[in-house]
């Protein structure tokens, strides 16, 4: 039954797919053009706040990009990018000829444009598009929306419905699918890390369907989920979201996790150490991750219990991913160390997570998150984790993979100007970030008192330089596929170990229609 | 302000310095400074409290932070495949693993003593001498002084930088965006309680220097408090977004000696006695134009636009509400439009402004209906609903 | 055709490329978009034009369609005898996870219940932390069912500004235990009756099959149970019309019109869905003669959905109905 047969010519051959090397492609795809938009989105915010004042455009429409850009970011560009590469890799990883559940996978792909479609369609309806950040808080989000909220909650919707069906894939994929020989203690890291998202993702996609729902109801239907006067809390609103919110972050930094951890022992010429730690970790990580939740509400007024048991929880969060930080240095520690595009990023990535990590501890801290909540040090701390974290991360798993995607090779000293430039920009960009929250400067604001104008102008200058690295990435990424130089062996990295480097490069359309034996 | 060839090379030069400040400490202030790097510790006990609290954690992080990079760059550094580097084969080590795991544990138990003791004493709202009930609405804030016997104090405290400097036709003032019509005005060394809520959507009442910052949320009364050390002006703004105009609702906290205080309530509850009197009386079309006009380019403008053209709100010029029936009118300004953008303004203004603006908006833009509202006519409207 | 590798190991099958995914696609968007332009009153030209719930409705019949072809698709090829064991566990994984998701989707409704009543409506009458909130509801105090609402404990919309956005007027009646006498007329009791015994029916049906292999009791079970949803659905929609018409209990009744009808609406959706899951599970044993004693995974998964939306049944009755 067609073991052997190739891609469907033409077009049709991306719509009509069930082929993980074909959707994972487009995820992928999909996801850098989200990162472009989402990126373009943070564009005009740092142009507008380039200097105090309101100079390219109105306070409402700043408004607007910062919800879209945060939308697009987390539920367009990440998401998506993480799920792609676990379609084309964790097949491959596991020696798998294709994910559990091919024909849902493909689905899971093609609501994804429209959702985002309907999303980006909102800023040109009557009213502008969503307003109130990429938390939507009650009532902002609900009595006092623009009319395009219902078209937001449906695309919402259906990003949910993707996520929801994309992680029970994977989860097929990886209880069901593995080679025989393959124990769970054997995965690739990126396996179990992916194993342990898409758990997180059947958890809590859910649950910000119910919060989308709520608004809705309360929208257009005269409930009151969100109104103190018919006897609700528009609290309840971000103790849900939340509920979701928290965990997402984990669900968008765990597979760079994994992603990390194959490449700096790739590297390193040295076998990852300690496995088992870091699968513990991860799964230690996951489950805090649903008992913290209101540690972005320290300021909301819950009772004193409430917010210690959060912080306490939060904290915690810091011994198991302590334990990844170490375990990677100490991989790199004695081993024979090559510093190609991937591995920088790599380091980067360790870098600058560990910096995010921090000032996450800080805010933790219930009394000091008095006075850094809902200032740029927040900011400040989440790119650090997002995009110097999850950012980096793909950027590393590119590099890292392209070959075996492609079988030609990228250019090198162009990947390593991406790296530096990238980490120039990036750390101009959001260090003095944390300058200006630390001084006072609120986040969601247009327009700034004057003191803050120094940093903000390096923040912006930061931001273009790393706005305009990523085009180098798209360029070397193109001359690759069309222009790279051919090379079909297996192994694209001495030091690299796993399944996946077994097969030709590129790799077959089916890699394995027979299973290999792991030993 | 265009940029300038000076600034450039300061972007260059002054990161050095910035860094030798954090080590420093940043010195007291009352308001952010430029290139100011760090938190403000404030003028309260507390602000001090948090600000250790702060510089404790940073500390630990920084040196955690030197220990994991040395052993990073070291790693790197030694272990070059170019300088020839073997690699081992080890990948577990059970000592290690334990050892980075129960030390940050304890680091944690560490800072979570002095941090669990100051939470309750942020959470100990009791005792205080004086209640004030802060309001936030779509953009501005109210304050009710709840212990001051006089209900009659309470005010709404709007941003007073002028339209012309946020769009660079006129040149900044010194506090841009921080500065308000109406300061709140409260005595030092008293314990002041902070009752906190909202009127539509969430906001956040914060000021640095004091250390407070609650969330406003509408239908619910947060509490938080404060203990001002030093006279001063300190300076904040709303920390929660709240639509459109969220970067344009500051606070301005005036700490004052306890007499200047009381000086200013006495004055401000004649002031209220005044308002009470100017119920009763008639004023002429001339005067409530005047009176009209200045609310109206005050706290309508920014929606209905300055020749009421409209913009976020409908048109004020050839309106069909402003020219109809006059309770029409009436209505919509004391009670809003439910469901639209357009507020209710029947309870943050007083009767005699409301009047005013009234008037204004059925006579003014080349409405000219030609008839005056007085402040009686809406105490009816009101009365009669 | 499980044909099976040299070491043992099943080849899988992986399906020809298809146009399902697209199709449902285009169904989906089109049932979503129709039903949000629908809900803001826009239709497309001027009056006359396309209407937004025509679209809707168009959209949701031709996603009905293609689902249907796809799950036949997919049965046709399990009765054809392509699917390899390892392709069956994953269908099965597949299913319980999905459940799983569901379990989460009422987690959060059910969460929203708890946090109200324990939490922020005992604040609302100035309980705990916010002792202050008299300032803003009077003399409101709390009770479950929220009979009266802050709002109108303090005198209705126009009284109060702060923080009435909309008008919320508590039910006049609560669906709470009537007492011992009248109990004989209180539907959720039935109600509860009726779902346990169709989950026992249920279960009767797979044991018929299962283990017995009788087809023709298997048939009598699963349409027991099929129409006890059936009738389960019609006591709740009768419920739902004394609520309205008798209770003045409706959605706009505050916090709780608002959690009684979201949990119960959310659950008699999966009542429907399940029971239409169930049907099709019939209509495919008596007409098509699908199933076998050991291949029966259509019915079982449909039988693990039934059985879910029963203990999310007990769970309303207990915490909407009885406590
Ligand atoms: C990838 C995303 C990601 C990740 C991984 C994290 C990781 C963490 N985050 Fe972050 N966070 C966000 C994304 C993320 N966060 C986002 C998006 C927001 C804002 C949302 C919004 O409001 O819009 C946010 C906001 C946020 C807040 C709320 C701030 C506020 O609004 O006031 C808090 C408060 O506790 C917090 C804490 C933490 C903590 C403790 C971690 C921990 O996991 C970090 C653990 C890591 C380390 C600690 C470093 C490594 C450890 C060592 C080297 C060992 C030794 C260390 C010590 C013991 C000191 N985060
Ligand atoms: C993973 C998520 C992610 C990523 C990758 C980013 C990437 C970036 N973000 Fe992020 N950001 C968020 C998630 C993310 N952000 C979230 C969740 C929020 C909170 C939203 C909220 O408050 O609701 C936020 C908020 C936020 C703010 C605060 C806005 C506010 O409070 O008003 C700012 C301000 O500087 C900012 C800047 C940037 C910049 C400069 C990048 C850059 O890294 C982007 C770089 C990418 C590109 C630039 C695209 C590629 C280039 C082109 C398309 C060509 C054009 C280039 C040039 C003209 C140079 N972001
Ligand atoms: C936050 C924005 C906002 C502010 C501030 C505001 N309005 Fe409005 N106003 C609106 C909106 C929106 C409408 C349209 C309501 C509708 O009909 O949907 C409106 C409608 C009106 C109308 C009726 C116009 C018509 O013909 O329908 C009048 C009169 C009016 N406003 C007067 C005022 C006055 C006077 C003030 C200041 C004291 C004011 N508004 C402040 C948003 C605002
Ligand atoms: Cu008020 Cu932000
Ligand atoms: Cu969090």
């Amino acid at each position: 039954m067609g073991e052997h047969h190739g891609p469907a010519k033409g077009i049709s051959r991306w719509f009509l797919t069930t082929n993980h090397k074909d959707i994972g492609a487009l995820y992928l795809w999909f996801s850098f053009a989200m990162f472009l938009l989402g990126g373009s989105f943070a564009m005009i915010i740092r142009a507008e706040l380039f200097q105090p004042g309101l100079q390219l455009v109105e306070p409402e429409f700043f408004n607007q990009m910062t919800t879209m850009h945060g939308l697009v970011m987390v539920f367009g560009a990440i998401m998506p990018a993480f799920v792609g590469l676990a379609n084309y890799m964790i097949p491959m990883m596991i020696g798998a000829p294709d994910m559990a559940l091919p024909r849902m996978n493909n689905w899971s792909f093609w609501i994804l444009p429209p959702a985002f479609t309907i999303l980006a369609g909102t800023l040109f309806m009557e009213g502008g598009g969503p307003n109130f950040g990429w938390t939507f808080y009650a009532p902002l989000s609900t009595t006092y929306a623009p009319p395009s909220v219902t078209f937001f909650i449906f695309g919402v919707h259906i990003m949910g419905l993707s996520s929801i069906m994309g992680a029970i894939n994977i989860i097929a994929t990886i209880v069901n699918m593995r080679a025989p020989g393959m124990t769970y203690m054997k995965m690739p890291l990126f396996v179990w890390t992916w194993l342990i998202t898409a758990f997180l993702l059947v958890a809590v996609m859910p649950v910000l369907a119910g919060a989308v729902t709520m608004m809705l109801m309360d929208i257009h239907f005269g409930t009151s989920f969100f109104s103190a006067a018919g006897g609700g809390d528009p609290v309840l609103f971000q103790h849900i979201f939340w509920f979701f919110g928290h965990p997402e972050v984990y669900i968008i930094i765990l597979p760079a996790f994994g992603v990390v951890s194959h490449i700096i022992p790739a590297f390193s010429r040295k076998p990852l150490f300690g496995y088992d730690s870091m699968v513990y970790a991860t799964a230690s990580i996951a489950f805090l991750s649903f008992i913290v939740w209101a540690h972005h509400m320290y300021t909301v007024g819950m009772p004193v219990a409430g917010e210690l048991f959060f912080m306490y929880a939060t904290t915690l969060i810091a011994v198991p991913t302590a334990a990844k930080v170490f375990n990677w240095i100490t991989t790199m520690f004695r081993g024979s160390l090559s510093f190609e595009t991937p591995m920088l990023f790599a380091i980067g990535f360790v870098v600058l997570f560990t910096i995010g990590g921090f000032t996450g501890l800080m805010l933790s801290i219930a009394p000091a998150d008095f006075q850094y909540h809902d200032t740029y040090f927040v900011v400040a701390h989440f790119h650090y984790t997002m995009v110097a974290g999850a950012i980096f991360a793909m950027s590393a798993s590119v590099y890292y993979w392209i070959h075996k995607w492609t079988g030609r090779r990228y250019n090198e000293s162009m990947g390593k100007a991406h790296f530096w430039i990238s980490f120039l920009g990036f750390n101009l960009t959001f260090f003095p970030q944390h300058f200006v929250g630390l001084a006072g400067m609120p986040r969601r604001i247009p327009d700034y008192a004057l003191q803050f104008a120094d940093f903000n102008m390096m923040s912006s200058i930061g931001a273009f330089i790393y706005g305009a690295s990523q085009l180098l990435f798209l360029y070397n990424v193109i001359a690759t596929i069309r222009s790279g130089k051919k090379d079909d062996t297996a192994k694209t990295w001495d030091g690299a170990e796993g399944l996946e480097w077994e097969v030709p490069s590129p790799a077959p359309y089916h890699t394995f229609s027979v299973p290999p034996q792991v030993k | 302000m265009c940029f300038k060839a000076k600034q450039l090379c300061k972007l260059v030069l002054y990161p050095a310095i910035v860094l030798l400040s954090i080590f420093g400490g940043s010195a007291w202030a009352e308001e952010a400074q430029r290139w100011q790097v760090n938190m403000t510790p404030g003028v309260t006990e507390i602000g001090h409290k948090i600000f250790d609290l702060h510089m404790l954690v940073f500390w630990i992080c920084v040196i955690t932070g030197i220990g994991v990079f040395a052993y990073l760059i070291y790693s790197i550094v030694a272990f070059r495949k170019s300088q020839g580097a073997e690699s081992a084969h080890f990948h577990e080590n059970t000592t290690v693993e334990i050892l980075w795991t129960v030390i940050p544990f304890l680091i944690l138990i560490a800072i979570a003593v002095p941090s669990t003791k100051t939470l309750l004493e942020i959470y100990d709202t009791d005792d205080a001498d004086l209640d004030i009930l802060v309001t936030g609405y779509q953009w501005k804030w109210k304050y009710e002084y709840l212990d001051a016997n006089g209900e009659n104090v309470s005010f709404f405290s709007n941003l007073s930088t002028a339209q012309g400097e946020i769009y660079n036709a006129e040149d900044k003032g010194q506090h841009y965006l921080l500065e308000v019509d109406e300061p709140v005005v409260v005595p030092v060394g008293k314990k002041i309680r902070f009752l906190v809520t909202a009127n539509d959507v969430l906001h956040s009442w914060w000021v640095p220097a004091i250390a407070v910052k609650r969330d406003a949320v509408p239908g619910f009364i947060n509490e938080s408090w404060t203990r001002i050390e030093e006279p001063g002006i300190y300076r904040g703004q709303c920390a929660e977004l709240c639509g459109r105009n969220h970067g344009y609702m500051p606070i301005v906290v005036h700490a004052v000696e306890q007499e200047e205080y009381d000086a200013w309530l006495a004055e401000r509850k004649a002031k209220a006695a005044q308002i009470k009197e100017l119920m009763s009386k008639n004023f002429t079309l001339d005067e409530q134009m005047e009176a009209g006009k200045a609310i109206y380019m005050s706290a309508c403008v920014a929606c209905h636009g300055v020749n009421g053209e409209g913009g976020v709100g409908k048109p004020i010029a050839g309106s069909p509400i402003a020219t109809g029936e006059i309770t029409g009118l009436i209505n919509i300004l004391v009670n809003g439009k439910p469901g639209s953008a357009m507020p209710a303004f029947g309870n943050q203004f007083n009767d005699v402004d409301l009047a005013a603006v009234i008037t204004f908006a059925r006579n003014g833009f080349g409405n000219n209906m030609g008839d005056v509202v007085q402040p009686i006519d809406v105490y009816n409207f009101k009365q009669g609903q | 055709m499980a044909d099976h590798s040299a070491q043992g190991h099943e080849t899988y099958y992986v399906p020809e490329s298809s146009p399902m995914a697209v199709l449902a696609t285009v169904g989906l968007v089109a049932t979503i978009s129709g039903a949000a332009m629908g809900i803001n009153d826009l239709t497309f030209g001027e009056s006359g034009g396309i209407n937004s719930w025509f679209i809707f409705w168009m959209g949701l019949t031709f996603f009905a369609g293609v689902l249907f072809t796809w799950f036949r698709t997919a049965i046709r090829e399990n009765i054809a005898g392509m699917n390899s064991p390892q392709l069956k566990r994953s269908y099965v994984i597949g299913m319980q996870w999905f459940i799983f998701s569901e379990v989460m989707f009422f987690f959060a409704f059910f969460g929203a219940l708890f946090y109200i009543r324990n939490l922020s409506g005992p604040w609302l009458a100035s309980e705990g932390v916010y002792d202050m909130n008299y300032l803003l509801w009077g003399d409101f105090s709390y009770s479950w069912p929220m009979m009266e609402t802050p709002q109108e404990a303090i005198g209705g919309a126009t009284k109060q500004f702060i923080a009435n956005n909309g008008v919320f007027v508590g039910p006049e009646r609560s669906m709470a235990f009537p007492g011992w006498s009248n109990i004989f007329h209180w539907l959720p009791l039935w109600n509860t009756v009726i779902l346990l015994t169709s989950s026992y029916t249920c279960h009767v049906a797979h044991h018929k099959l299962k283990l017995d292999n009788d087809r023709k009791g298997f048939n009598l079970w699963l349409g027991i149970t099929v129409f006890l949803g059936i009738t389960f659905v019609g006591l709740q929609i009768l419920e739902y019309y004394e609520a309205y018409a008798h209770y003045g209990l409706t959605l706009e009744t505050g916090a709780y019109g608002t959690t009684f009808f979201m949990l119960t609406g959310f659950h008699g959706f999966h009542v429907v869905m399940g029971m239409f899951m169930l049907l099709i599970q019939w209509l495919r044993s008596v007409k098509g003669g699908h199933f076998t004693q050991d291949e029966h995974f259509g019915f079982e998964a449909s039988s693990w959905y039934w059985h879910f939306v029963d203990v999310v049944w007990v769970g309303l009755f207990l915490f909407v109905y009885i406590l």
